[in-house]
């Protein structure tokens, strides 16, 4: 078993996996976000309060729970990397960061163009958008803090320990709509209850979710093989690879 | 539902085609970034590839 592991885990098997898995990913995630959008904008039933402004729901709530499942494989892979020092997990880290810097910013933006209409306001101090806000600038710290160090084994320990440090965060946004007094809705379909949505409003979310899902898949398949490169100094595998 | 109707969007226009379109922009983006991260990063491997092989001849 552990030698399949190593082998996965060395940067020119798991290159080539990633190049083949890439395109897969691409179309995939092509496919199911123009469905979804389709669905979403024109054949799920229109809100009976929100009206047809309900349907950024399809963009920002898929948005909002990328920047929270990014973040944690984003830890996770730092984690592993810190504890039995793989240089393949310090690397897909690093690969993750930039994607779950825009889908949290993405969260943010369509979150407050959805505010506008249904709060009054573009924005508010509470602890849903300050917490989702607090995310964004981990994210950005963790970037900087790597971009820091020219050594990049040091880069690896130090945005690790960040990353692992700032995953306190996720659950704290998740749970603040509860914990705290808030102006944005409760959740309505990650609950151990039955969601509270309707499932003709449902099932294009759960389509746009799974599309976000592949879109990281391909993205970080992307950044993680650029990654790789950069770490192998002497990649004499290169010449068979590409 | 008629053309007209769907982009009226029961008066909430500006906000749901302004949510998209920057859904679109940064999802856009994002496969920019990514292609060009990785694309970089194969031309400096290959450059280096070939200096190390000029030094060996």
């Amino acid at each position: 078993m552990w030698t399949w592991f190593h082998k996965l885990a060395s940067p020119p098997h798991a290159y080539r996996i990633l190049g083949l898995l890439a395109p897969w990913f691409g179309w995939a995630s092509l496919a199911l976000i123009l469905l979804a959008a389709w669905w979403g904008l024109a054949k799920a039933p229109a809100d009976y309060q929100q009206g047809d402004g309900f349907r950024i729901l399809y963009v920002h709530a898929p948005s909002a729970w990328m920047s929270m499942f990014v973040y944690v494989v984003m830890a996770v892979a730092a984690g592993v990397g810190l504890v039995w020092r793989i240089k393949l997990a310090h690397a897909a880290a690093a690969a993750c960061a930039p994607i779950g810097a825009s889908f949290t910013f993405l969260a943010l933006a369509t979150g407050s163009i959805w505010g506008k209409p249904m709060w009054g306001t573009w924005w508010v101090w509470d602890a849903r958008l300050t917490s989702e806000l607090l995310l964004l600038f981990l994210y950005l710290g963790y970037m900087a803090l790597r971009a820091s160090f020219d050594d990049p084994q040091r880069a690896d320990r130090a945005s690790a320990v960040l990353a692992l440090v700032g995953v306190i965060n996720v659950p704290i946004i998740h749970y603040s709509v509860d914990w705290w007094t808030t102006l944005h809705q409760p959740a309505s379909v990650t609950k151990f209850d039955k969601p509270s949505i309707q499932l003709a409003m449902l099932i294009p979310l759960f389509i746009m979710i799974a599309g976000y899902q592949l879109y990281f898949g391909w993205a970080v398949s992307r950044r993680l093989r650029g990654e790789i490169l950069r770490r192998e100094r002497n990649a004499n595998w290169l010449k068979e690879a590409s | 539902m008629d053309l007209k109707d769907f982009f009226h969007m029961g008066g909430y226009a500006q906000y749901v085609w302004s949510a998209y379109g920057l859904s679109a922009l940064v999802l856009l983006w994002n496969w920019w970034a990514a292609r060009r991260s990785e694309a970089e990063a194969l031309t400096a491997a290959k450059r280096r590839n070939e200096l190390a092989r000029e030094r060996v001849t």
